[in-house]
C-alpha cells in the first residue's frame, strides 16, 4: 500500500475484506465451471462427438423435462419421491438417535444389543427390498420403510459413539452438584451426542433418497425412480436424463435441508467440541 | 456452621488380584470456617478422599460426617471442583455457572438474575454471554468456582484448582480465591502439591504421606492475614516452606 504510506496513514488489515472478496470470485469461478461443462456437452453432442441417443444433450433435457412436467407426472412423480426419502430420513434418524442415546442409561442392556447393532448394520438392506415390498405393498409405505431402515442405524451407531465419548468427569461434576440420572442425560448426554448426531445427516439423507429409489425401481407405480425404470424399458434415455437430472437437483436440495438443519442444531457452539 | 469430619476413611482396590491401598486410615476435622490444605506426592491418594468426602465413590471402612449428620456415599451436600474446569462447552458462562441452580429446579431466569452480580463482581463482568472456549484458563477457572459457590454448599472441596495454570495466573488466582473465601465465609479443603500455595493460602495443612496415603504431618499456618505477596518474603514463610519441603523430601525418597 505505497499510497496510503505517503498520506501516512497506517495500514490496517482486514481479513474480512480478503475472505469475502475471496469468497466471490471463487463463486464466480463455480458457476462458470459449470456453464462450460453445460457448455461442452450440449456442443459436443452437436457436432457428433458425443453420440446425443446415449449422452441426451442439456437442451434436450430441458425440452424433455418441460414435456414431463406440463404433459406428463414429473411433479407428482417427484413430490413422491422426495415426500418417502425425507419422512424415512426423519423418522429413521430420530430412532436411530434415540435407541443409540438409550444405550446410555444402562451397561448391561448396551452390552447385549451392541453385536445386534453391528450385525443389522452389516446386512446389505437393499437386498431386502423384494421382501419389503412384498411385505408392505407396492405403495408409499414400503419405500418409506426401506429408507427408514437404510437411516436407522448409522444415526443409532452414531449417537452411539457420542454417548461413548462423553466426559466421565463432568458426569462427575454434575453428580457433586446434586444431579440424578436424569439430569446427567439432559444436560450433558444429549448435548455431546448432537454434532455426532450431525455429522450424519448428510450422509443419511442420501443414503435415504437411495433406499426409496431402490424400492421405487423394485416396484412402484410412481416416483421417479419408476419414471426412470420405465423410460429405460422403453428405450427413452432422454427421459432417464430427466430422471437423473432431476434427482441430482432433489438430492442438492436435500443436502442444503440439512446444511441448514445442521446451523440450527449447532447455533452457538463450535463444530466438533 | 459447618464442619467437616473424616473418621478412619480408607479405600482399597483391587489391582491385577491384588489388594492395594489408595488411603490408609484417614482422620480429619475441617473446623468451620477454616482454609485447610492437603499436600503431598501425586498418587497419594489425596482425589481419592476428595472422592469419598463428594460422596462420589464408597470407602472401603470409615465416615464423613458434616455437621455430625453421616453423609458417607451421599452426594451433593459438598461443592466440588477439579483440576479440569469442566464446563460445558455449549453453553455460555452465564448458563454454565447456574447449572447447579438448575439441577436443584430453580427457574433459568431467577438463577440467571441471581448469578450475574456474582460474575460481575469476581471478575468475569464482560464474559457472561460468551462461550469458554473464548476464555483464558484462569478465567475458566473463575467461572468454575463461581458454579461451585453458587451451589451454595458450606464446604468446598478444591482439587488443585490452579494446578493447570502458569505462575503469574496462578498468583492473580490465588489473591482472587482469598478474596472470595474472605466474602463468603466459606470451610475450603484445598487439594494442592505446590508448597507455596499451600502455606500462603492455608490455616492449617496436612501432609500426607506415598501410597498408601495418610496424614503424616499436620502443620499450622500462624501467619497474619489479610496475606500478600509480602507474605512469601516473611521469615515464618520461609521455616514453615523449608520444614514442608523437608518432610516431601523424605517422602519423595521413602517412595523410590
Amino acid at each position: 500500500m505505497p499510497d496510503k504510506l505517503k498520506n501516512n496513514e497506517p495500514f490496517i488489515e482486514d481479513p474480512t475484506i480478503q475472505t469475502t472478496k475471496l469468497g466471490r470470485r471463487a463463486f464466480v469461478g463455480q458457476v462458470l465451471v459449470g456453464v462450460i461443462i453445460i457448455f461442452l456437452w450440449e456442443f459436443l453432442t452437436r457436432i457428433g462427438w458425443l453420440d446425443s441417443y446415449y449422452w441426451s444433450s442439456p437442451s434436450t433435457i430441458v425440452h424433455t423435462g418441460w414435456k414431463a412436467i406440463t404433459q406428463g407426472t414429473l411433479l407428482q412423480d417427484l413430490a413422491y419421491t422426495s415426500g418417502s426419502t425425507i419422512l424415512g430420513f426423519v423418522l429413521g434418524t430420530a430412532a436411530g438417535y434415540i435407541l443409540g442415546l438409550s444405550f446410555w442409561w444402562s451397561e448391561l442392556y448396551s452390552r447385549i444389543f451392541e453385536p445386534y447393532m453391528i450385525a443389522f448394520n452389516a446386512i446389505p438392506k437393499l437386498a431386502l427390498a423384494p421382501v419389503l415390498v412384498i411385505m408392505f405393498g407396492i405403495g408409499f409405505d414400503s419405500k418409506v420403510i426401506l429408507a427408514f431402515l437404510m437411516t436407522i442405524i448409522v444415526a443409532a451407531i452414531a449417537a452411539y459413539s457420542g454417548v461413548q465419548s462423553v466426559d466421565r468427569d463432568l458426569e462427575k461434576m454434575l453428580v457433586s452438584l446434586g444431579a440424578k440420572r436424569r439430569h446427567v442425560f439432559m444436560k450433558v448426554v444429549v448435548p455431546t451426542t448432537i454434532p455426532w448426531i450431525v455429522s450424519i445427516l448428510k450422509i443419511n439423507i442420501s443414503l435415504a433418497l437411495a433406499g426409496t429409489i431402490v424400492g421405487e425401481f423394485i416396484s412402484s407405480r410412481q416416483g421417479i425412480g419408476r419414471m426412470i425404470l420405465y423410460a429405460g424399458q422403453v428405450l427413452d434415455i432422454d427421459l432417464v436424463w430427466v430422471g437423473v437430472v432431476v434427482l441430482s437437483l432433489l438430492s442438492i436440495v436435500m443436502y442444503l435441508g440439512t446444511v441448514w438443519l445442521e446451523h440450527a442444531l449447532m447455533k452457538g457452539r463450535t463444530p466438533k467440541s | 456452621m459447618s464442619e467437616l469430619e473424616i473418621a478412619g476413611c480408607s479405600k482399597y482396590y483391587k489391582k491385577n488380584g491384588v489388594p492395594m491401598c489408595a488411603l490408609a486410615d484417614t482422620d480429619l476435622r475441617v473446623e468451620n470456617g477454616r482454609f485447610v490444605s492437603i499436600i503431598g506426592p501425586s498418587g497419594c491418594g489425596k482425589s481419592t478422599l476428595f472422592n469419598i468426602i463428594a460422596g462420589l465413590i464408597k470407602p472401603s471402612s470409615g465416615r464423613i460426617l458434616l455437621d455430625g449428620k453421616d453423609i458417607t456415599q451421599e452426594s451433593g451436600h459438598v461443592g466440588y471442583m477439579l483440576q479440569k474446569d469442566l464446563l460445558l462447552p455449549w453453553r455460555s458462562i452465564l448458563d454454565n455457572v447456574i447449572i447447579g441452580l438448575e439441577i436443584r429446579g430453580i427457574p433459568m431466569k431467577e438463577a440467571r438474575k441471581r448469578a450475574l452480580p456474582m460474575l460481575k463482581n469476581y471478575g468475569l463482568g464482560g464474559f457472561e454471554y460468551d462461550h469458554p472456549d473464548a476464555l483464558s484458563g484462569g478465567m475458566r477457572q473463575r467461572a468454575g468456582l463461581i458454579r461451585t459457590l453458587l451451589y451454595d454448599k458450606d464446604v468446598i472441596l478444591l482439587d488443585e484448582p490452579f494446578g493447570a495454570l502458569d505462575a503469574q495466573t496462578r498468583m492473580q488466582m490465588q489473591n482472587w480465591l482469598l478474596e472470595i473465601w474472605k466474602d463468603f465465609k466459606k470451610t475450603i479443603l484445598f487439594v494442592t502439591h505446590d508448597i507455596d500455595e499451600a502455606i500462603y493460602l492455608s490455616d492449617e495443612i496436612h501432609v500426607f504421606t506415598h501410597r498408601p496415603g495418610k496424614i503424616k504431618a499436620t502443620i499450622e499456618v500462624d501467619l497474619p492475614r489479610p496475606r500478600s505477596e509480602k507474605t512469601l518474603m516473611n521469615d515464618r514463610f520461609l521455616t514453615l516452606k523449608k520444614e514442608l519441603l523437608l518432610m516431601l523430601r523424605e517422602e519423595r525418597v521413602s517412595s523410590d
